[in-house]
């Protein structure tokens, strides 16, 4: 099973404060031993939300509204992509992520959909499927 | 700071958690200071009884790693005391004060930073030449995959108690033959890494392609397998042939779910849907590749068999492969191995890139081969490229010849298929 590992955003990482020397060392180690356990398989920082836009759908209408987004809380400011064997397990290496400053922080569990989870799709929608990962593919190789 | 007890069953399946992601590091701790893995599993089975017993009630504790290895060695001490209170050796009473100091000044200290070395060691022992391929791969997904004696035996398909017996008896037979608790050097050291290697491909393969019963694949064995691979990377990475095998079973995998239809049977890779292929994995086996090339002179045989997985998986079609490169590289591959079944796969790939006459004309010199003589996929290659030269008849004749081989009961239904069609003088559809 894959899961995300979704960390939520502070007060500082939407100020755009670079972390700490301390925390960059403490994040490097762990980073380091998920990679040695053998279970992370992706992983990336997002800069804040001043750097970011919505586009709100409404119906036929789009409107874009510019970054930053005040509900800090519900934002976004890394991921990891991991591979467990369980929810227990993905939550027992959140646990171990470092957390030098004492700040408050989240990290949300998400489990991520993969292709068996879409045995109900339709042939049409699987064809689309097939062409867009082709041409991907045909990008990434 | 301890967490509110929860109920019973949610903390065991916490528990499990911690012990497969600390037992690895558990038993490498342990049999470094007491010097014999089977004693040291033992030691850590009794931490992860004591926390199955206290953990329910009184949370489980922050550092867990921490408090498994403190208790594990205070079971240690336990042990040594008691037998010191037997009458033995001299030289045994002064190896066991040996290993108490070890234990005493840091009861309560977490891991130290040797700890990727002893994870090594581990590594090494559980592989080790002396005991079987068998027993090798049980006690590897045991004492470094943190998996149970249940686990192992269910993806084995054979019962616990086999399993049970199996590392019990590979343990004996490490202690028996005074397999020291190291990471070889020097001459040794090749033919123990591929010992490590072949363990790890083997368990994979397991998972990949089962050699017998209804599944065509179990891939909780390849998840372990590529785990194991992973952490091999990152012990040892400055070997290139370690980072080839995991390019090869991260490119592997990366067509798991496109291997099997819905209904369970198998898709080969010329006719899978290459959309369903995993974008990441063969990202990740790429940068292995990458990796494990920069790294080597001569292309390593996992790194050569990478290369080859790594032609198909950035091909949108099989025709868009590039089969010339293919060839090339299984000739590298033939003149590493020397093996048979190399030269069949050769054989293939030059009938795709030059015909499937040349390919038949290769398949057909390696009919007297002694080790292909009960091999399925020899008659089943041969069969698709008589249906390719039209030669319905003669393909049908190999297909049933293939079926029968087969163990795998998927497989001998789709050449029966492939079979019958031939038989009414059509191209199997598949």
């Amino acid at each position: 099973m894959r899961f995300m590992m979704i960390v939520k955003a502070t007060d500082e990482s939407e100020a755009g404060v670079m972390p700490s020397d301390e925390l960059l060392l403490e994040m490097g180690k762990y980073n380091e031993e998920l990679v040695n356990a053998g279970i992370m398989l992706d992983g990336a920082g997002l800069h804040p939300s001043a750097r970011g836009a919505r586009v709100m759908f409404s119906g036929d209408k789009r409107t874009v509204i510019d970054g930053p987004f005040t509900e800090t809380k519900e934002l976004i400011a890394g991921y990891w992509i991991i591979q467990a064997k369980s929810l227990e397990e993905a939550i027992e290496w959140a646990r171990r992520c470092p957390n030098p400053s004492g700040a408050e922080g989240q990290i949300e569990i998400r489990q991520v959909f993969e292709m068996e989870d879409f045995a109900y799709m339709s042939d049409a929608s699987r064809e689309q499927h097939a062409r867009v990962e082709q041409k991907l593919s045909g990008q990434n190789g | 700071m301890n967490e509110r007890a929860a109920p019973v069953a949610a903390t065991h399946r916490a528990i499990d958690a911690v012990w497969r992601i600390e037992a690895p590091r558990l038993i490498a701790g342990l049999a470094r200071i007491v010097r014999d893995v089977g004693l040291a599993e033992d030691l850590a089975q009794d931490a992860l009884v004591a926390a199955l017993e206290q953990w329910p009630d009184a949370g489980i504790p922050r550092n867990p790693g921490a408090w498994l290895m403190a208790t594990a060695k205070h079971r240690a001490i336990d042990r040594i005391r008691r037998n010191q209170r037997l009458v033995r050796k001299q030289e045994e009473i002064a190896h066991d004060l040996a290993i108490e100091q070890a234990l005493a000044p840091d009861l309560d200290a977490t891991l130290d930073d040797d700890i990727g070395d002893d994870l090594l060691r581990l590594i090494f022992t559980a592989c080790h030449p002396v005991l079987s391929p068998d027993a090798r791969a049980a006690l590897t997904l045991r004492l470094l995959g943190g998996l149970t004696t249940a686990e192992i035996a269910r993806a084995y398909l054979v019962s616990e108690a086999t399993v049970a017996q199996r590392i019990v008896r590979a343990k004996r037979t490490l202690t028996a033959a005074r397999v020291p608790f190291e990471a070889p050097q020097g001459a040794d050291r090749a033919a123990r890494l591929n010992s490590v290697l072949e363990v790890v491909y083997l368990i994979f393969n397991e998972g990949y392609a089962a050699t017998a019963g209804d599944d065509w694949m179990r891939p909780g064995l390849c998840e372990d397998a590529l785990r194991l691979g992973r952490i091999l990377a990152g012990l040892m990475p400055d070997e290139p042939e370690v980072h080839g095998l995991l390019a090869l079973l991260e490119l592997q995998a990366s067509r798991t779910r496109a291997r099997t239809a819905p209904n369970g049977e198998p898709i080969l890779l010329f006719d899978q849907n290459r959309a369903l292929w995993d974008r990441l994995l063969i990202r990740r086996g790429l940068e292995s590749l990458r990796r494990a090339e920069a790294l080597s002179g001569a292309l390593g045989p996992y790194t050569l068999q990478a290369a080859i997985s790594a032609c198909h998986a950035v091909a949108r079609t099989p025709e868009e492969t590039d089969w010339e490169r293919i060839v090339a590289l299984y000739d590298a591959l033939a003149a590493l191995l020397g093996s048979p079944v190399v030269e069949l796969n050769r054989a293939v790939a030059v009938s795709m890139a030059f015909g499937p006459e040349a390919g038949l004309e290769l398949v057909d010199g390696l009919l007297d081969e002694p080790a292909l003589k009960n091999y399925h996929l020899l008659p089943s290659v041969r069969g698709d490229l008589l249906v390719k030269l039209g030669r319905y008849g003669d393909a049908r004749k190999e297909f049933e010849r293939a079926a029968a081989l087969t163990r795998n009961a998927r497989e001998q239904t789709l050449l029966r298929e492939r079979a019958a069609a031939c038989a009414i003088g059509v191209a199997p559809k598949r």
